[in-house]
């Protein structure tokens, strides 16, 4: 008898549809609960100071409906965290919304509908600043000040299990996260029916990116983790997937910067001393986990702040002693930007493909093709000025004046003849960690009854 | 002593976001024997990276041996945060590409 059973259909809900025939097998499976996260960092900052989603909405639609059927079917909790890429205030609203029409047009029994936020004010940022309580900066970046506070648009606070578990407690069925750390969506349920904090927290680790954590290398795909007396049983539900010890393994150390520890908010998870066993063909299990609480709870913050309105060119260059000087021309265009706009208030951007165009100043190929492709980026205050810059970035590049240039007709080609208005730029103000003496503070539940 | 290219050894070699502010890169082998000896030799170190990333020693934050999934990994700090306008690789997935052609000596 498990002591949990939860099966998770997708990694980043609504980013790519789940795939249905493994998502079935997890579902007659029987579990205790379905569980997806939907959000993630990787997209940039746009979404999250913009206030937009990464992902189209009708295979946010699909997922929810998918997951929704079969949970109120099975009658276990269905668990979302960080809605809608970012978890944002708005996004939260939505994925509430979408999980209210579905309801309507399923006509679904009545259930419990759960959800908090995660969107936090600069004032409250500002007055653990200014209380003396530093806001700590992750990866190296140094504690936040208030003028880069100020240059924040958007605030999320990443959840730990805390507000999940009120609302499980509180018998929600649906539950919409905001922003959250990705394993808790899975550890929560697990602590409510019982388990402990080491294996809860490892198997939300290794659900949280459902088939990554499978082979052969197919994304999209249920898998199932149970909690047992003898430790986190993982399994495939994909026909042709396995949970091996390799791509369990594996997958403890994607998209993160050392494979051994897991940091939440109110603790750690170290996986330094996990033990992986081959069980049978498609599953495996893992022992040795631990999990520490923290004294003081630290909670993460991500923010976006707005750099600018944006424009976007093209050009090509094919002429070996251009390509050569390339450097000289695009200094020759920024020189012109200069000369219209000042030094400062604007940003222009070559990424020259070709030369070091995806890997910037890490590029060890000395020696560039023999055509190039260069992507400008103008970016400004006001959408005219970012045009404009845009525009002479691009242009002036056909008018650089190389002394020994054979083709004195134009030092560039054209693609187009024209600048393209781009998302504006955001960037990353908030990678970074702030005390709280309740860990739900700053994450407010709500639950209410829908359908019926 | 003759040289393989790391691609000819490792079944995985990869780069993605760790964060905002790193990418993490993943060299995965599936044969022990060749793991290990990658792992114990001079070819694959933070030395090597560092020179072939052009980086800074500070900028490479990790680098581990992770014996379960044997595989090899480290971390490099982004020159600026993922997403920020100019960044070419907002997923930091292409930077692993340096890695394919890394000479790598077994005895």
């Amino acid at each position: 008898m498990s002591i949990v059973k939860i099966i998770c259909p997708n990694g980043h809900l609504g980013f790519a549809p789940l795939k249905p025939e493994s998502f079935q097998l997890g579902v007659e499976a029987g579990p205790d609960a379905i569980a997806a996260d939907s959000g993630s960092d990787d997209v940039g900052p746009v979404p999250l100071g913009s206030d937009t989603c990464a992902s189209p909405r009708a295979w946010q639609t699909y997922d929810l409906e998918q997951m929704l059927l079969a949970a109120r079917r099975l009658n276990v909790p269905m668990i979302i965290g960080s809605a809608g890429d970012t978890g944002s205030d708005s996004r939260v609203q939505m994925y509430c919304e979408i999980i209210g029409d579905l309801a309507r047009k399923h006509d679904l029994a009545p259930f419990r509908l759960g959800w908090f936020t995660s969107e936090i004010e600069r004032e409250r940022v500002r007055s653990a600043i200014r209380a003396g309580e530093p806001v700590e900066g992750l990866d190296g970046r140094p504690p936040l000040d208030e003028a880069e506070l100020d240059a924040t648009d958007r605030i999320v606070a990443v959840a730990g299990v805390h507000p999940y578990l009120e609302l499980l407690q509180k018998g929600a069925d649906v539950i919409i996260g905001g922003r959250s750390s990705d394993c808790v969506v899975f550890a929560a349920p697990a602590l409510f029916k019982g388990a402990c904090e080491s294996d809860a927290y490892y198997l939300g680790k290794v659900l949280e990116c459902a088939s990554f954590c499978a082979e052969p290398y197919g994304a999209k795909e249920t898998v199932l983790g149970r909690i047992e007396e003898d430790g986190v049983h993982v399994t495939a539900m994909h026909p042709d997937q396995r949970c091996t010890i390799a791509s369990v393994a594996g997958h403890a150390m994607y998209e993160r910067s050392n494979p051994f520890l897991e940091h939440v908010a109110g603790g750690v998870l170290d996986m330094s001393h996990c033990h992986y066993e081959q069980l049978t063909e498609k599953t495996t299990r893992v022992t040795g986990q631990v999990f520490r609480a923290s004294e003081q709870v630290r909670v993460k913050l991500e923010g976006a702040g707005k750099v600018g309105e944006r424009y976007v060119g093209l050009v090509g260059i094919r002429d070996p002693y251009t390509i050569a000087h390339v450097d000289e021309v695009i200094a020759w265009a920024r020189r012109q930007v200069v000369e219209r706009f000042g030094k400062e208030g604007w940003e222009l951007h070559y990424s020259v493909y070709g030369q070091n165009g995806v890997m910037g100043a890490m590029e060890p190929t000395a020696t560039p093709a023999h055509e190039l492709c260069i992507l400008v980026q103008g970016l400004a205050p006001t959408a005219e000025i970012a045009e404009e810059v845009a525009m002479i970035g691009t242009r002036q590049m056909f008018y650089a004046r190389l002394p020994d240039v054979k083709g004195t007709a134009g030092s560039v080609a054209f693609p187009l003849d024209e600048v393209m208005r781009a998302s504006p730029g955001y960037r990353w103000t908030l990678n970074h960690t702030m005390a709280v003496d309740d860990a739900l503070e700053l994450f407010p539940t709500h639950i209410a009854t829908v359908g019926g | 002593m003759a040289t393989t290219p790391l691609k000819d050894l490792a079944k995985t070699i990869r780069s993605k976001n760790a964060g905002v502010d790193k990418i993490t890169f993943d060299v995965i082998f599936t044969d022990r024997t060749i793991y290990e000896a990658v792992r114990d030799g001079d070819d694959l170190t933070r030395e090597r990276i560092q020179r072939l990333y052009n980086v800074t020693p500070q900028r490479i934050t990790d680098f581990v041996a992770f014996d379960p999934a044997m595989a090899i990994k480290f971390t490099i700090c982004r020159d600026r945060p993922s997403g920020s306008p100019g960044d070419p690789d907002i997923l930091g997935a292409q930077q692993y590409a340096p890695l394919l052609d890394l000479p790598v000596r077994i005895d």
